[in-house]
């Protein structure tokens, strides 16, 4: 595949959250404000990144059956190491994500790029992947906390509009969050549709991460 | 519309049509708008009119963006807009109205698919994003006949938020401070009356509604009279709680629904942090309503109960 595609695929064709609908958990918890979504995005997109990266290097020793445990054990470590250094350094950062920086774990993006990309491909295309979809998942959460946050909370980045902004408190609940989600998406299913470009509906099983355990489906080994 | 109609039985044909059943509920509606206008003065008819016409504008204009048949005529748009401005209190801002009518419109209604394909009632939810956004708004009652008075008018709580000082036969007549038009119990039972006779609503589900609100508020130790005539239970479960697309189709899911919405508006006005509770327990029971519809299917005459292990 073309190294370039590689990168752009997770920016809008395959976006993480916009199309395949994974990590929706960390989207709508943290974009009530533009910083702590830019924070959440790019830690994420680090932590992909990296992981990606060391999975790709050892995919070859890692025994089929206990991989999901290798590859865990791997995220969890750049984890916590992110978290590390956010509470030393950006501690305001570090507060205003709680429980959702350690959550990053189990965000289905990582877990999901590496059983479909990393495990499967060379170094370099892993870490193209890896940081194509952390900038996607990074710009999903920015447009969405732009819309929540200005009409929210009545700023942007943190800069307030003044008094005469009345925000509609809706927006920054989690009602509104699910609200601002559907219409962000039918957003990009129009811009798709302009540039014929169907979204991908479905995904084969065999791109799945729990394929080989999964038992719900008429297509089990 | 010149083509050939394939319906499946019965050819029953009649003169009522959406349009005729709204307009009737229009007429219903008006002894509570005259109400509102003596209680709370001509800004209240302002109110009305603003969210009347914007409503209509709203179902004109998305219609038009959509490219679908324009539904202005069947008067739905009509209810909607004077039901919004029912729950509003006479000191709203006409833009926080305005963007009431686009919720209620534009989002619930027509990105749904329009008149009968909405998943919740309209006016209700409209309310429930103005009070979740804008709650000090929303709020701001002020005193009946607060025009006629010369002096600065001061907000004061509503019956709901002190129930003990309630005088009942000011909460029957409508003179209490509230929502435009759900502070009269009266003018809304004779639009009830009104609607029950011309057979465009069954009483089941405001009967039921206001029953359980009053039974199980004696239970709880409140005075069970103030409880159903206070606040917008009127409104709510002669005018709301009906509404065709999002109420059950069969008598005993009505029953459900009714109880339903009685036992959660009196749990959260005797419970919970918000004084009133009946636009909150109407939207839930629209959202479980196509449940209470999937197990309160009526069955096929003379069908035969299966057997267990048969």
């Amino acid at each position: 595949m073309n190294h370039l595609k590689v990168f752009t695929k997770g920016l809008l064709k395959e976006n993480p959250v916009l199309v395949m609908l994974l990590g929706t958990c960390p989207t709508l918890a943290t974009t009530t404000l533009v910083t702590s979504a830019l924070g959440m995005g790019l830690a994420t997109t680090f932590v992909l990144l990296c992981s990606n990266v060391v999975i790709a290097l050892i995919k070859n020793i890692i025994p089929k059956e206990v991989r999901l445990p290798c590859f865990i054990v791997v995220i969890a470590g750049f984890v916590t190491f992110v978290s590390f250094i956010l509470q030393a350094y950006l501690s305001d950062l570090y507060d205003s994500l709680g429980i959702f920086l350690s959550l990053i774990v189990v965000n289905c993006i990582i877990l999901g790029r590496a059983e479909m990309f990393a495990s499967k491909n060379r170094i370099g295309a892993s870490a193209l992947d890896g940081l194509g979809m952390g900038l996607g998942f990074t710009l999903a959460l920015f447009i969405m906390s732009s819309i929540r946050e200005i009409l929210g909370c009545g700023s942007w980045l943190n800069i307030s509009f003044g008094d005469w902004y009345e925000p509609m408190i809706f927006f920054i609940t989690p009602a509104g969050g699910f609200f601002v989600f559907g219409i962000v998406i039918a957003g990009v299913n129009i811009i798709m549709n302009r540039m014929n470009q169907k979204p991908k509906e479905s995904f084969s099983c065999a791109e799945c991460p729990s394929k080989d355990v999964c038992i719900g489906t008429g297509e089990v080994k | 519309m010149e083509k050939l109609i394939v319906t499946p039985s019965p050819h029953i044909s009649s003169s009522r049509t959406t349009a005729t059943i709204m307009r009737d509920v229009v007429i219903a509606l008006i002894p509570a708008l005259i109400a509102s206008v003596i209680f709370f003065g001509l800004r209240a008819l302002l109110v009305e009119a603003v969210c009347v016409i914007s409503c209509v504008a709203f179902e004109y204009a998305s219609r038009r963006v959509m490219k679908r048949d324009n539904t202005i005529s069947d008067w739905s748009a009509v209810v909607t807009g004077l039901l919004l401005a029912f729950n509003l209190p006479v000191s709203i801002p006409i833009w926080v109205a305005i963007i009431g009518c686009f919720a209620a419109i534009v989002i619930v209604k027509q990105l749904f698919g329009g008149i009968g394909q909405n998943f919740a009632n309209p006016a209700i939810t409209g309310r429930i994003i103005l009070f979740v956004s804008f709650a000090s708004h929303m709020t701001n009652w002020l005193p009946p006949f607060f025009y006629k008075s010369d002096v600065d008018v001061v907000s004061i709580a509503t019956p709901l938020t002190d129930m003990a000082s309630a005088n009942t036969l000011d909460l029957f007549l409508g003179n209490v401070p509230g929502c435009l038009g759900e502070t009269s119990a009266l003018a809304l039972l004779l639009g009830g009356i009104y609607l029950v006779v011309r057979r465009v609503i069954s009483p089941t589900i405001p009967l039921v509604y206001i029953g359980t609100v009053f039974v199980l508020a004696f239970c709880f130790g409140q005075n069970p009279v103030d409880q159903i005539f206070a606040g917008g239970l009127m409104i709510g479960a002669i005018f709301m709680a009906t509404d065709y697309a999002t109420s059950p189709m069969t008598t005993k899911g009505k029953i459900i629904f009714g109880f339903g919405c009685g036992l959660i508006t009196i749990c959260i006005r005797v419970f919970g942090n918000y004084p009133e509770g009946t636009s909150f327990a109407i939207l839930f029971m629209n959202i479980v309503c196509p449940l209470i519809d999937r197990y309160t299917k009526s069955k096929p005459f003379g069908i035969q109960k299966q057997q267990k292990g048969a």
